[in-house]
């Protein structure tokens, strides 16, 4: 087992050295200076600290910069390097590129023919089958990230079959699911999704559990907080994963975990995975891309490579709010893959922020007005 | 390489300087613009209010459906000029021109008692009455020598405002401090 006891520092290219920690600097909410004394007309009609914080939205904010895709940095630029990086393109696309789909298509050949007898023919003996479907899927899943040459260092002890816990993960891409599932087969909860993903989704991985969501439907998540629940009780399912993030981030950052995975009463064990962008940048920017060009962009990068840590489970503390609880462990997965946590939910990449936030503001102001019309 | 800074020439830099009155040095319209670029989502030239309101931090500002009258549509070259406001280089004169468009909505170049009325109701919501809002402004009007009837003009903001210490933007100091 590597000695990754030691804290994990930011190297400097993921801090942004040319510009300063923004975060230090953004106003968090009331503004800088408290006003006092005796209101007058000045006060009212300057509203000069509210447009400064649109303003400042406006130019940089830290919602938009989690879901930044960070390309590694060009090193073509010169007479020599260029021609070198050419060839690599070349070999990338002609020859790596594909020897990977042949060794996924030989992948989905043995995976298919194994796969579909092993379903059909077993029905009635469902533990053996069971077993058999969860090897095939880490067996499908090891196929994949050999196709991106995906370089994984696992640290930690290997998560154990146990019922009553489930695992948490922060999330980058579609990608996070088949590095962990190759490893141990996991159920997941899922967004569905259409097209040939969905179509994986409802077959091959309803065979190791999954629960699936949909995030524009409102009363879903009562559904399937109570199917996290029923999964999780369960003795012989397969450990759950969850991503509390419920979006892809960055890498970089780490957006507010949702508290479903955390009042089902049970153990969570965090797993951090953190990827290197030397040679690709695993972030699947779903607004940019659809997932089958993401796969194909990482089939011909030259590879994958990322650090899978499997943290200590934590549980609920007498006292704690599930809240609290799934804050304390973003914090543990943040310091271990060295991630900027941001206090913003990733479900305002999809709709806008509650009016509360703005109610809360506006109290603030009109307290203070209130306060100081008061004073002499 | 893919680097959007790529796309604007030294030419296209010293005009869009030159538009907002050289408040911006190149290496921060270069920021803007990669800004600019990170919002317009597919390329249109222009930020379309939907983009603006993808901004938690911005959707969650009272004022932001009057700045978003304001910026809505800009080019980039509007965008920067508009921005140069916020600057630590720009005038106090500027600065209160840009808070006397946000209460004239109607752009007349006169806001009345309803105008600032409204502002208020933007910022302090439901928290405070209809009824005690035109209350406290009739009198802080009383007080700076103005009536309910009267219309207030940019000499009368900048009459009123230019004592008011003025909100530094550290942000965009620092944010450029390269």
């Amino acid at each position: 087992m590597s000695g990754s006891q030691e804290k994990l520092k930011p190297s400097s290219s993921e801090l942004d050295l040319d510009r300063p920690n923004i975060e230090d600097y953004l106003p968090s909410g009331a503004s800088i200076q408290e006003p006092h004394g005796k209101l007058r007309l000045s006060d009212v009609l300057d509203i000069s600290p509210i447009l400064t914080e649109a303003a400042g939205a406006i130019v940089d904010d830290s919602f938009t910069r989690c879901f930044k895709s960070n390309p590694p940095e060009p090193w073509n630029w010169n007479v020599y390097l260029f021609p070198l990086w050419c060839f690599g393109v070349v070999f990338r696309y002609l020859i790596l590129f594909p020897a990977r789909a042949i060794v996924l298509t030989i992948g989905w050949i043995i995976f298919l023919s194994c796969f579909i007898p092993v379903h059909f023919l077993l029905e009635g003996n469902d533990a053996l089958r069971k077993k058999l479907e969860r090897v095939l899927v880490e067996l499908i899943c090891s196929f994949f990230v050999a196709s991106w040459t995906g370089v994984v260092k696992y640290h930690g002890p290997r998560p154990s079959m146990r019922p009553k816990q489930v695992f948490v993960a922060n999330h980058t891409s579609m990608i996070d699911f088949i590095i962990l599932e190759q490893m141990t087969a996991f159920a997941v909860i899922m967004q569905k999704h259409p097209g040939w993903v969905g179509l994986l989704q409802s077959t091959i991985l309803e065979s190791v559990g999954c629960i699936w969501f949909n995030r524009s439907e409102a009363k879903d998540r009562e559904i399937v907080a109570k199917k996290l629940r029923d999964h999780s009780q369960g003795a012989d399912n397969n450990p759950l994963l969850i991503f509390p993030e419920g979006t892809c981030v960055n890498n970089q950052y780490s957006v507010m975990f949702k508290k479903g995975a955390f009042e089902l009463g049970c153990t969570v064990c965090p797993i951090a995975i953190k990827y290197n962008k030397i040679f690709v940048d695993a972030f699947w920017n779903s607004r940019k891309q659809s997932f089958t060009i993401h796969l194909l962009q990482l089939m011909t990068s030259w590879a994958v490579v990322c650090d899978v840590w499997y943290l200590e489970p934590q549980n609920l503390r007498p006292g704690e709010t599930p809240i609290e609880f799934a804050e304390r462990v973003r914090d543990i997965i943040s310091v271990r893959a060295g991630l900027k946590k941001v206090p913003w939910d990733g479900y305002l990449k999809y709709s806008l922020p509650s009016p509360k936030h703005r109610e809360r503001k506006q109290q603030s102001f009109a307290e203070s007005v209130l306060r100081r019309l008061e004073e002499k | 390489m893919g680097n959007s800074s790529s796309m604007l020439t030294q030419y296209d830099i010293e005009e869009v300087q030159e538009h907002s009155q050289r408040l911006f040095s190149q290496q921060e319209i270069v920021s803007l613009y990669q800004r600019f670029c990170q919002l317009d989502r597919n390329a249109k030239g222009f930020i379309s209010a939907d983009e603006f309101l993808s901004v938690p931090e911005f959707a969650m500002n009272p004022l932001s459906q009057r700045l978003l009258k304001m910026v809505d549509g800009l080019n980039f070259k509007d965008f920067v000029a508009f921005l140069s406001a916020f600057t630590a280089k720009a005038s106090v004169q500027q600065k209160i021109k840009l808070i006397f468009k946000v209460y004239d909505s109607d752009d007349n170049g006169k806001v009345s008692f309803n105008d600032i009325l409204e502002v208020l109701r933007d910022l302090s919501g439901s928290f405070i009455s209809d009824k005690q809002r035109e209350q406290v402004l009739t009198q802080l009007l009383k007080e700076a020598g103005y009536s309910k009837d009267s219309y207030l003009t940019l000499e009368d903001f900048v009459k009123v405002l230019s004592i008011l210490f003025m909100f530094i933007i550290i942000v965009f100091i620092l944010l450029f401090s390269a």
